[in-house]
């Protein structure tokens, strides 16, 4: 018997360019148009935070961020991927240092090896720019679309909890400290933490 | 698991598209949010030579309700479009449609993947062919010799395989009336997978609301529990066949038994185990698939009759 | 490559008062990471999380504490670097022909259609490479064991359907696998041997020739003097039969290498993604013919491990080799469709047992077969022996069994390999003693707890029938306190209601200890020929005071960069952010045993305390010529060296000075430098962790759904360097435990193709299938680990599956129907519950 693969007949590999919107950057490039989203993103922009699990769909450690709405890397071919605007786990970090959605992930411990940890932020940071109240049960739903193999995902949840609740409470104590400052006409400076840590759908999107 | 090479084509309008599938042969296929089809090519299990890209097409996405009550889905509208559709543009009516979306994969693939694409694919197992079955939907497909509407009985043909000619691009599902007494559930091993069993039905309690210019739930009068009955239900299985397949015998007996309640919902339900022939493959044996349609079926009555 | 980041240190003190909490970190952490407003109360939220975990203690202030993890911030921040995320100049990428057949002679193999393939750079098969083949082997008679070459491509024959044929080298990843799918297999067909039965039946077609009816290991061992009257004399028998479903250890990051020639250091450096440097060094080196200064092993960032990755794969060999042949680096990156059917799988087992009571409820023996599926090859070092001698060495576990008979094979198929996996046979002869144990209980009418606690060793250092000394543990205590949260939290009253409302809810437990930290003496004892046991710390201060210490140990989740910087700060008094571990190198220390078996911070702490604490003397030592006192009135930290009597002290920085820039000024016979390394090693039979674990279940009619509605587990691995890395490794380990209980399985139909090619099919299970767990800490320090910690990477894998059992079989006492099998699906609880009335 002979394992009789019929030749398929090598299409020319032909190039096309195309331009990429990635983290406020513009990109282009010359490109054969099977090559993935996250092929192209980890290997031809070098942005090798987003990772690759399973090529299929179904692990969601390529999720990065289209136009906001989280989406798998590795079902998209990056040709379809312009005009939109990409955020990868490169653009989370604040300033230099973590921002408020990686920083809770730190303190619940919900990493471990840490290879299906990107997937899992783009994931939280969409669904939560989109759903700032969402409670505890409805974020377990929105966890449950990525693999994890090192948390059982319970500290994962946790972490994306912590951080919403904490995101709500800096835009309460935004809100009042508005407020305040209306009354008083001095200049205080709102806290820190609420200027960083306000859910902002709108502002994440066209970042 | 890398696809084979194609050539790539970013379609400019429905026409275009259409004459250039044509043109291209079986060599061609569609793509639009490629969320099935692309799994696929990264496996090679789908190699086509030719991928027109109808994502970026303006005016095939959102939703409508027309005059007469019919909801209009644009074939690039994404599940999660649908998801989070507000009630005055969802219509009254077609809860239905938001609440079956939690069942389609996970969130990821609700934002890329669109109703026209899951419909076109034509998955024994996918939410949007059994929902376009269970609601009479129309198809709508545009090819190069114009638009076709194609009942959703006639549409699906059998395992990924449609009425849909290589040249036709599907650009509108068509929902003709309201279906304020329906509800679509599924059963997996694992929330998110293709359903090892899902069912749906669309009751018309006599005592509910009748027609549909005045078919939305809000302000309706409670149902009063017990000694109601049918007058019209549709019920509709996944997973039990090539196709998603309306089960006539468990229709007739929801509206010949009654009165409705948990007592009626289990016999129509086993009505329905007895009247389908479900496979037996690895996601369950064909008993096991008839327990399931027993459970399912009943938790979709109670579903819909709680609304 | 990027360069390395400055690592950010974020120590958390469990409470806030204790001492030691105004030692703040030294480095300057990114802004963000120490933020202002942290709750006071750290990551281990709620009453049932108070635990009896001794408090941090002033002279180790960062042992016991649940400080932030150093590895952190490059993970969150995008920056970490895994293999694939490696790229070199003329990198190119390779992937292989793989037989689609389980089991067949090659009659041609044909890479000339391959190497036409645009983008193709090249395609080796097993004769252009002519490589040592990969071979493991025990130091025990022919009669007992049967050594196997695993060939690094196949040649002649083939034997499980994905199995390396052929290398293929391309510009990228795309041509790879283009020229792939053109090479030409002829095969000439064999009957495939797809199950353990088939293996063994009188006929079997030989996987192996050299292995007669396909058993690679046939042992038995123990045979207690009178065991078979004991059987014939008890009051009380009990069977059980278990078969458990062939499992992928699944690291979410595939395996992979990139291999390059450097021709400066006349080396070849793969850069891969293993739990076992060393064994890849010693292994390469073999197959290629060279030296093994010749190969250096580097590991990046790791996406897991689990096992799967603690044996040496033959594609890392064939990358090495091709990347020689071609003087460019070569990638290979596992796809996902390889990583479920072509990488080493585990776990297929079939135990038939019986255990003897007397009337009271106490064992009186144990009688045990065991045969467990390999699958095609032997894997390398521990060979194809590891499933059935972990099993049979250990079985009898946490109870005072008198008697004890076992008879354990290995035996070979037409599968894809097997490698140890989290827990290796354990999470099984676990499940198997608690079934028998709730079995006995039920016909003996006594209580299931009640018939364990009558049977826990509770006498330590207790030497069980299996020859092994179980160091102390609280195995009681433990089973009593779970029990209690259960009770105290109504869950027996929701059952008795669950019951009259026509629900079915169970309650299971199960009891076990994990023997950890194996040592060269136990690992001797199951005659591997090569022999793990030891590892090596090197540390070194630089003239800044920071401190670098090298392990053989190999973190891929387990965070050693934390847990083992927690240990050396402590024995040098040192802030923890002056701490750098640095592992995965084979030229930067001698030799290690990598990180597998629970052995890291229990092995590998111990030798990092021990050099940390050789370095302090060396430092007190310079300390004393300094201040011209006699060293023993010098005692360390924080940070320096000081004299209590007088309250002088001397820095790091300062001696650091002298030991490096101003040697002249060192005391007589003080080598310059401040370096020093230690060894260790456990010279007994280890230090067992304990836990019980607690569940309650409901099965749903009508789906068969199992629903976890609660999980509780109690557990003890001693000193806890940091709990909340601890409960960690527990929540995951239970979340594999039940993957394996409920969900994860690969069969094979009768060729030999195997059932799960994508994640549709391998039910890796999400948030929605695994609960929240609640963990209770008891704390039993290990008498001989240098910080009194045993280990604690496999115990949630091993005691799940057991506890998960047990209340699945509660919930459905009233049907009479028993399942003793795994994966236990939805679809066998519907057809079991189906006997309910």
């Amino acid at each position: 018997m002979t394992d009789d693969v019929s030749t398929p007949e090598h299409p020319v590999r032909q190039q096309q360019l195309i331009s990429l919107h990635v983290n406020g950057e513009a990109h282009e490039l010359l490109t054969e148009p099977r090559r993935t989203l996250v092929d192209v993103l980890r290997h031809d922009l070098r942005l090798t935070g987003t990772h690759v699990g399973c090529e299929h769909g179904i692990c969601g450690a390529c999720t990065v961020l289209l136009d906001g709405a989280p989406v798998r890397a590795c079902l998209m071919f990056a040709a379809q991927a312009e005009g939109s605007e990409i955020r990868t786990v490169e653009s989370l970090a604040d300033g230099g240092g973590l921002g408020d959605l990686q920083r809770a992930f730190s303190e619940h411990h919900g990493l471990q090896c840490g290879f299906c940890t990107p997937g899992f932020l783009m994931l939280a940071e969409g669904f939560l720019a989109e759903r700032p109240e969402a409670s505890k049960e409805e974020i377990r739903e929105v966890v449950a679309s990525n693999l994890c193999r090192c948390t059982g995902y319970q500290t994962i949840v946790e972490a994306i909890d912590d951080c919403a609740a904490r995101r709500r409470a800096a835009l309460r104590a935004r809100v009042e400290g508005t407020a305040h400052q209306d009354e008083n006409t001095s200049e205080t400076v709102p806290p820190r933490a609420a200027c960083e840590e306000v859910p902002c759908g709108s502002t994440t999107r066209s970042r | 698991m890398k696809p084979a090479a194609f050539t790539y084509h970013r379609a400019r309008d429905v026409e275009g598209a259409a004459r250039l599938l044509a043109e291209l042969g079986d060599d061609a296929k569609v793509i639009a949010g490629g969320q099935s089809l692309v799994a696929m090519m990264n496996f090679r299990l789908a190699r086509p030579a030719h991928l027109v890209d109808i994502g970026g097409l303006s005016g095939l996405d959102g939703l409508r309700t027309d005059a007469g009550g019919a909801l209009h889905i644009g074939a690039l509208t994404t599940h999660h479009a649908v998801e989070t559709a507000p009630p005055e543009v969802l219509g009254a009516g077609f809860a239905v449609l938001r609440d079956a979306m939690r069942w389609v994969g996970h969130l990821p693939i609700r934002t890329r993947g669109t109703v026209g694409g899951s419909l076109a694919h034509g998955d024994a197992t996918a939410e949007w062919c059994l929902l376009a079955v269970l609601l009479d939907a129309e198809l709508v497909a545009r090819g190069p010799d114009g638009e076709r509407r194609i009942p959703a009985a006639e549409f699906f043909h059998g395992y990924y395989t449609t009425a849909l000619e290589p040249e036709e691009i599907l650009v509108e599902v068509v929902f003709p009336r309201p279906a304020p007494y329906a509800a679509l559930t599924e059963f997996a091993e694992r929330r998110g997978d293709f359903a090892t069993v899902s069912a749906a039905v669309d009751l018309e309690p006599a005592d509910g609301p009748e027609g549909a210019e005045d078919s939305g739930r809000e302000g309706e009068p409670e149902l009063v529990g017990g000694g109601g009955r049918f007058r019209a239900a549709r019920v509709a299985l996944g997973g039990v066949a090539a196709l998603p397949v309306r089960v006539p015998e468990a229709e007739e007996a929801l509206v010949q038994g009654g009165p409705y309640g948990p007592e009626l919902y289990a016999q129509v339900a086993a009505v329905a185990a007895e009247s389908v022939d479900p496979p037996s493959d690895a996601n369950g044996s064909a008993h096991y698939r008839r327990t399931l349609i027993r459970t399912l079926v009943a938790h979709a009555c109670e579903e819909a009759m709680s609304r | 490559m990027t360069g390395p980041t400055p690592g950010p240190a974020t120590p958390v003190r469990r409470e806030p008062g204790e001492p030691g909490k105004s030692r703040e970190p030294e480095v300057t952490a990114p802004q963000g990471l120490l933020d202002e407003d942290r709750p006071a109360e750290t990551a281990r939220p709620g009453p049932e999380h108070s635990g009896h975990t001794a408090p941090a203690r002033e002279d180790r202030p960062w042992i016991g504490a649940s400080v932030g993890r150093r590895e952190d911030p490059r993970l969150l921040s995008g920056n970490g670097q895994f293999t694939d995320d490696i790229d070199l100049p003329g990198m190119l990428h390779a992937q292989f022909v793989r037989s689609t057949v389980a089991h067949a002679r090659i009659t041609a193999l044909d890479l000339t259609a391959v190497r036409q393939v645009p983008g193709v750079v090249a395609a080796f098969d097993a004769q252009d490479l002519s490589l040592a083949d990969i071979t493991a082997r025990l130091g025990r008679p022919l009669t007992e064991f049967v050594p196997t070459g695993m060939p690094v491509l196949a040649r002649e024959k083939v034997r499980y359907a994905g199995e390396p044929l052929a290398i293929v080298v391309a510009r990228d990843a795309y041509a790879a696998e283009d020229g792939v799918e053109a090479a030409r297999v002829g095969y000439d067909s064999l009957p495939p041997v797809v199950s353990e039965e088939q293996a063994l039946a009188p006929d079997a077609p030989l996987v192996h020739d050299e292995a007669s009816a396909n058993t690679l290991l046939d042992v038995s061992m123990f045979a207690t003097e009178g065991i078979d009257g004991t059987f014939d004399e008890a009051p009380c028998v009990v069977h059980v039969e278990t078969r458990t479903g062939r499992q992928n250890a699944l690291p979410l990051e595939t395996r992979g290498v990139v291999a390059g020639w450097d021709h400066r250091e006349e080396q070849l450096v793969l850069r891969t993604s293993t739990q076992v440097p060393h064994q890849v060094r010693t292994t390469a080196a073999r197959c290629l013919g060279l030296d093994e200064r010749a190969v250096r092993v580097v590991v990046p960032d790791m996406g897991g491990g689990f096992g799967q990755k603690c044996v040496v794969g033959r594609e890392e060999i064939a990358a090495g080799a091709a990347a020689i042949r071609l003087g460019r680096p070569v990638k290979w990156i596992e796809d996902r469709k390889d990583a479920l059917t072509a990488a080493f799988l585990a776990r297929e087992q079939h135990y038939d047992v019986r255990a003897a009571f007397d009337a009271e409820g106490h064992i009186l023996g144990l009688d045990a077969a065991v045969v467990c599926d390999m699958g095609a090859y032997s894997c390398y070092p521990f060979t194809a022996g590891i499933e059935p001698l972990m099993a049979s060495a250990e079985m009898p576990g946490v109870y005072k069994v008198p008697a004890y008979r076992v008879r354990a094979r290995a035996v070979t198929t037409n599968k894809a390999p097997t490698a140890p996996y989290r827990g290796v046979s354990r999470p099984q002869y676990v499940m198997v003693m608690e079934r028998l144990f709730e079995r006995a209980a039920r016909e003996l009418k006594l209580e299931p707890t009640e018939i364990r606690r009558r049977n826990l060793i509770t006498q330590f250092p207790y030497t069980g029938v299996n020859n092994v000394t179980y160091d102390p543990g609280s195995y009681l205590e433990s089973l009593n306190l779970c029990e209690s949260v259960l009770k105290e939290e109504g869950w027996y009253a929701a059952k008795e209601t669950a019951a009259a409302q026509g629900r079915h809810l169970g309650i299971g437990y199960s009891c076990f200890s994990e023997r950890t930290g194996y040592g060269s003496a136990a690992f001797a004892q199951r005659k591997m020929e090569v022999v793990p046991g030891f590892d090596i710390s090197e540390v070194r201060m630089d003239t800044s005071g920071a401190l670098v210490v090298t392990t053989g140990t190999m973190s891929h989740g387990q965070s050693h960069e934390t847990t083992l910087a927690q240990i050396a700060a402590d024995e040098l008094g040192l802030d923890i952010g002056k701490v750098r571990i640095h592992q995965g190198d084979t030229d930067r220390i001698t030799y290690g045993w990598g990180t597998f078996a629970s052995r890291s911070v229990a092995i590998g702490g111990s030798a990092v305390r021990l050099a940390a604490g050789k370095l302090g003397e060396k430092l007190i030592a310079i300390a004393a010529s300094v201040l011209e006192v006699p060293p023993d009135e010098l005692e360390l930290g924080p940070g320096l060296v000081r004299r209590p009597a007088d309250g002088r002290t001397v820095s790091y920085e300062e001696l650091a000075d002298i030991a490096y820039l101003k040697s002249h000024l060192l005391p007589k016979d003080t080598e310059p430098g401040l370096t020093a390394t230690a060894s260790f090693d456990v010279l007994n039979d280890g230090t067992f962790s304990n836990a019980t674990h607690g569940v309650v279940v409901e099965l749903h009619e009508g789906t068969g759904q199992v629903e976890i509605l609660r999980y509780v587990c109690v557990e003890d691995c001693g000193v806890a360097i940091n709990p909340k890395v601890v409960e960690g490794q527990t929540r995951g380990g239970i979340a594999q435990g039940i993957a394996g209980a409920l969900f994860e399985q690969v069969t094979y139909d009768e060729q030999g193709a195997p059932s799960a090619v994508s994640f549709m099919e391998y039910k890796v299970p999400t948030a929605l299938e695994i609960p929240e767990v609640s963990i209770h800490h008891l704390e039993t320090p290990c008498a001989f680990t240098e910080t009194g910690a045993k280990g604690v990477g496999e115990g949630g894998t091993i005691g799940a599956p057991g506890a998960v059992l047990n209340a699945v079989n509660d919930a459905l006492l009233p049907t009479g129907v028993e399942l003793d099998d795994t994966p236990v699906t939805p679809q066998t609880v519907a057809a079991a519950l189906e006997h309910t009335s």
